[in-house]
């Protein structure tokens, strides 16, 4: 177990240093001047050349890489063009609004899509079942603005139940904090639960094909206990990965859903960032969501061997 | 389960023939402004109305319908394209060029694909073409993976050693046995990756990042009715029910075709 | 059908099994099992034999439903119970072995907590008196080291091993009937017959009746009392084992026994012309893998092999799981790398010659594989398949090709299987165009690895005469890999016996089946049953 989690450690050291490059990649991909692009167009070439010269422009691209790559390992991502704010802090507190909505996002989908996905497999072709497949075919096939806009249009502006736009932080004010993010809470929700129940009705009837559930069931095991016994923790292996990807893939942003509830996420920032041109926050957004997509995945991976003893030892 | 193709196939045979017709005709100019005409409902006219600068939503969903489906195509083609070779050649190679290319791989998987899309975009810049380049690079590596895993798995299969055996060389074996068992799993993913392509675009559109306009598309439609949410209802119905079933019949029909082209079932 | 004594244990009348097609799948089988005794139900593939045994339990696959006959256990009508009470019997009156070792234990779960499940559903023993008698019976079945399995998981065992245990978690409850589904096909030959000894063993000291699901007579022979034969899901003959193995009433039962594979005479040696291929001392070794700062040591699969074939002989390499045999039969053709050693084919050292020496040698060899469902490309039509190998030959004409491929096919029993794809085809048609495949070039020499193991008893058969006619017609040397000793004993000239990657010991095959020097020879004759089975009886 240690020598597996040792070795999966390890192995994120190259992906991460692959996509530092890529960001830093991206950026020089730009057509034109960096400095330019950084100063926008009222800069005077003095200005330009003194900017060249602090972001070591001069220098030939590896060497710039490594320059970059050491001040982004100490936590210096540079400063933002628009507000000259340190861009680290900035992209965390935004990151905190994203991640708060998210984690609750996901772990409340799983716990509705898990078992609504088992029931489905253990009952497949009856109608509860269609009526589970085609409900989650139809949620995974909204697009997630879109629901947003409609239960922003029902629930805030018909009902007036719920604030339609804004965001308060839970440590100024939790009981507001909560009605502010209970729509695009319940937005991601729906959403990904189409997604999670599809994986976990098909995982769940794989496994209740295999012969050790017949076998269990020769042994006189109850229904429920071949379920949450036998078949559970064989089908939430491959459902666990999916989960995990979801939370990977949406911790980097989920901008759309921001921007439809107007809330100060990651993603809104990557967004107005690219309108404004502002290349180190763009870089910094790119740089965390990848760091987190790869720390995700191995938590995940990680915790496979508690579902699957079979991995550790391989 | 022949439900799943038959109403998956007719709502993309309906998106097909809407986005054929906008290429020849919409019941009005998409581009048309008629200010004396701002925001009417649904009417025998206007048959879903029009929006805030009087132009008619039906044609502007039509024409929306033709540059969605246009731009998912090409990108699919572009992603499924170069996906296909690098995974292929990856997983038939194996050794260092293997590693080498999946570790890269591996990296922008890290970045989910509409923030890769992103990404790019604010380097290409947005124009369709860009868009097109953007998505097809953020969507390529997930075709990789499947490729790859796919070869994988066929590589073991015996008729590989039995072409080994005859005497072919290593290319025939990938042309002859290789690739077309590779056609049925690629079939299923882009037409899955259709739908995502879709759902993307639309999203960079309506986020701003996509087709810009005065162009139609189904994202950016979206995202210009929010201020008339209350007011003309009806300017987010439209496109956010188009999206939602051109999703539901790509989802039905990639089931469709994984139920038919699944080799486990083939053998059975 | 025992007619006297008292009413027997398990009774089965007119039982019929349907799905969706027009065919039931299991019709009109009535059967019954008496106390304590050992029932064989015998069929092919296809007979219904498991679907029968699974319905005493109600544990049929979805979309198979019973909609006929009576099943009464003990005097209790099955199909009349509800579901809570037939959950008792489940496990502790009924007890089930099943036949894949790999997949019938749970992976995620402990062998313990696996083996505790029935006891704790059952009865009402403590914690500690569940433990006991868990240890006990895994000491009973030969587990070392009971106390660590427990706590193991099952992917840590080899098939034999979880195939005791399963065996010692069903016989923990004593249930009055043990269902053994094919318990032992999954195994090889000698941990076959140790699975087996134990299992009637361990149900006569518990006076358990065995139902025993198979496809092999010769368990039949010498496990069974009595034996049901079924076919196509319908019964054809059935009474006391020893009866129908040496008298069988019905003609398809006399088919079966007939499929046994029996000695023919053998033929001389030939020594007058060189040998086709001669193996020196080779050796295949797999790396090592790298492991975080460490490589783990290599596997030398196939250690120091001496071999020569001559042209017209067959040369059985014979061997249980691990033997090395499949890796020396693909290292030969240089499928797979040696390590050490020489390969010479037609006196040329293959490991030295430049690439035209090569090519010849390729060209003139060929392959038959074990599975006739992934050795043929699915996406091609028969004909084709076929005709692939001629693609190399320039000289042919496309016409003369065409001829070829017909004529082959011919020869195989498939004229006019052209345009058919693989998916069209049976397991045992599929092998014949893998043979035509091989023969089509007219090779010098042929590997041919478990040609018929992965088979029907019928279609083994058919399919061994005619690789045995073939290779008469075109006298094509054969190194023939196969685990089934009564295969071998029928067609090979000569016997290698290869275990842990050496050659044990060769000679001719009356010889080595007659007069066995080496244990390991001994063991694998015995374990095959040859001894006692109904070939020595028929033959």
């Amino acid at each position: 177990m240690a020598a597996y989690a040792l070795k999966r450690l390890l192995q994120t050291v190259p992906t991460l240093l692959l996509v530092s490059a890529a960001v830093f990649a991206l950026i020089r991909l730009v057509p034109g001047d960096p400095a330019q692009l950084m100063l926008g167009d009222a800069a005077d070439a003095a200005e330009i050349a003194e900017l060249r010269r602090h972001l070591g422009l001069d220098e030939p691209i590896p060497v710039q890489f490594v320059y970059w790559l050491g001040r982004a390992l100490v936590g210096d991502l540079g400063r933002s063009i628009t507000n000259e704010l340190p861009v680290l802090p900035l992209i965390l507190e935004r990151f905190q609004v994203t991640a708060t909505i998210v984690i609750v996002a996901v772990a409340l989908a799983a716990a509705i899509a898990v078992p609504a996905g088992m029931a489905a497999a253990w009952r497949q072709n009856s109608p509860g079942d269609l009526l589970i497949v085609a409900g989650a075919t139809l949620l995974l096939s909204i697009p997630s603005f879109w629901l947003g806009l409609l239960l922003l249009l029902f629930f805030g502006l018909k009902l007036g139940w719920l604030p339609v736009i804004g965001y308060v932080p839970f440590s100024e004010d939790v009981g507001q904090a909560v009605r502010y993010v209970i729509l695009p809470v319940a937005t991601l929700v729906l959403v990904e639960t189409g997604v999670i129940v599809r994986m976990a009705r098909a995982s769940t009837i794989e496994v209740l094909r295999l012969e050790y559930i017949t076998h269990a069931r020769a042994k006189g095991v109850p229904e429920g206990l071949v379920l949450w016994r036998h078949a559970l923790p064989n089908a939430f292996a491959p459902t666990w990965t999916l989960i995990g990807l979801i939370l990977g893939n949406l911790l980097g942003g989920i901008a759309v859903v921001e921007t439809v509830f107007t809330l100060p996420g990651l993603g809104r920032l990557l967004v107005d960032s690219i309108f404004a041109r502002d290349y180190p926050v763009v870089q910094g957004c790119l740089l965390l969501t990848a760091f987190v997509y790869v720390v995700v995945n191995l938590v995940v991976d990680l915790c496979y061997p508690l579902f699957d003893p079979r991995v550790s030892a391989e | 389960m022949k439900a799943n193709a038959l109403i998956g196939g007719t709502l993309v045979g309906l998106l097909a023939a809407t986005a054929l017709t906008a290429a020849v005709w919409t019941p009005f100019d998409p581009l048309a402004i008629d200010l004396r005409a701002r925001l009417e409902p649904p009417s025998a006219r206007h048959w879903l109305g029009t929006d805030e600068f009087g132009r008619d939503v039906l044609s502007r969903i039509m024409a929306g319908a033709g540059t969605s489906t246009l731009i998912a195509l090409s990108t699919v083609v572009v992603a499924v394209g170069a996906g296909a070779v690098v995974g292929v050649v990856a997983g038939y190679l194996r050794g260092s060029t293997d590693r080498i290319l999946m570790a890269v791989n591996d990296a922008l998987l890290a970045f989910p694909g509409i923030l890769l899309a992103l990404g790019l975009m604010a380097v290409v810049g947005p124009t369709t073409y860009g868009l097109v380049l953007a998505l097809g690079i953020a969507y390529a590596p997930s075709v990789v993976r499947v490729v790859r895993g796919t070869v994988l798995s066929i590589r073991e299969k015996e008729y590989i050693e039995a072409s080994r055996m005859i005497g072919d060389s290593g290319v025939y074996t990938m042309v002859r046995h290789v690739l077309p068992n590779c056609v049925a799993p690629l079939t299923v993913l882009a037409t899955n990756l259709f739908g995502t392509v879709v759902l993307a675009e639309s999203a960079l559109s309506f986020l701003g990042l996509g087709v810009p306009p005065p162009a139609p598309t189904w994202g950016n439609m979206l995202a210009a009715s929010r201020p008339y949410m209350e007011a003309a209802v009806w300017l987010s119905l439209a496109p956010g029910l188009c999206i939602a079933l051109t999703l539901v019949g790509v989802n039905l029909l990639g089931d469709a075709l994984r139920d038919r082209l699944d080799p486990r079932m083939a053998v059975a | 059908m025992t007619g006297t004594g008292p009413a027997p244990l398990l009774e089965v009348e007119r039982l019929r099994l349907v799905a969706a097609g027009p065919e039931p799948l299991v019709d009109d089988l009535t059967f019954d099992v008496g106390r304590g005794e050992v029932v064989a139900l015998l069929g092919e593939s296809g007979s219904g034999k498991t679907l029968a045994a699974r319905a005493i339990l109600r544990l049929l696959p979805p979309g198979v439903r019973q909609v006929g006959g009576r099943i009464t256990l003990d005097g209790e009508d099955l199909a009349s119970l509800p579901p809570s009470r037939l959950r008792r019997l489940r496990g502790a009156a009924v007890g089930m072995v099943f036949q894949e070792p790999m997949v019938s234990l749970n992976p995620a779960l402990t062998v313990g907590a696996q083996m505790a499940e029935g006891l704790r559903l059952h009865t009402r023993l403590t914690r500690a008196e569940i433990r006991e008698r868990c240890l006990a019976m895994l000491r009973r079945v030969q587990i070392a080291d009971p106390e660590r399995c427990l706590g193991a998981f099952p992917h840590e065992f080899s098939g034999g091993m979880r195939q005791r245990i399963m065996l010692a978690s069903a016989m923990l409850l004593r249930p009055k009937l043990l269902i053994a589904d094919e318990p032992t096909t999954a195994l090889d030959t000698l941990t076959q017959r140790e699975v087996l000894d134990l299992l009637v063993e361990l149900t006569r000291d518990h006076g358990t009746a065995v139902l025993l699901i198979t496809h092999n007579l010769r368990l039949v022979a010498r496990y069974a009392q009595r034996a049901v034969v079924l076919r196509r899901g319908a019964l054809v003959e059935a009474g006391p084992a020893a009866e129908i193995l040496s008298r069988p009433r019905d003609p398809y039962t006399r088919q079966l026994i007939e499929a046994l594979p029996r000695r023919g005479p053998a033929r001389p040696l030939r020594r007058e012309e060189p040998p086709v291929i001669v193996a020196e001392n080779l050796s295949v070794v797999f790396p090592g893998r790298r492991r975080f700062l460490r490589t783990t040591p290599g596997r030398t699969a196939v250690d120091r092999v001496s071999l020569a074939v001559y042209p017209g002989e067959i040369v059985a390499v014979v061997g249980g799981s691990g033997s090395g045999k499949t890796t020396l039969g693909r290292a030969i053709l240089r499928l797979v790398p040696a390590s050490g050693g020489t390969i010479r084919f037609r006196g040329e050292d293959l490991l030295t010659a430049g690439p035209e020496a090569f090519r010849r040698f390729r060209l003139a060899c060929q392959m038959v594989f074990q599975d006739p469902y992934s050795s043929l490309d699915p996406r091609m039509r028969i004909g084709d398949i076929v005709a692939a190998p001629l693609r190399h030959l320039p000289e042919m004409s496309r016409a003369a090709r065409r001829a070829r491929v017909a004529e082959v096919l011919d020869e195989v029993g498939l004229a006019g299987f052209e345009r058919r794809y693989p998916h069209e085809l049976s397991g045992g048609q599929r092998q014949r165009v893998a043979i035509a495949r091989a023969i089509v070039r007219r090779p010098a020499f042929v590997v041919a690895d478990e040609p018929v193991s992965a088979l029907d008893m019928t279609i083994q058969q058919q399919v061994l005469a005619l690789f045995t006619s073939l290779q008469k017609q075109y006298r094509f040397a054969c190194l023939f890999i196969s685990h089934d000793l009564a295969a071998v004993e029928q067609i090979a000239d000569r016997v290698l016996v290869m275990q842990q990657g050496r050659i044990v010991e060769s000679g001719t095959r009356d010889e080595v089946f007659d007069r066995p020097q080496h244990p390991y020879t001994r063991a694998l004759l015995r374990a095959a049953l040859m001894t006692e089975g109904p070939s020595a009886a028929a033959g």
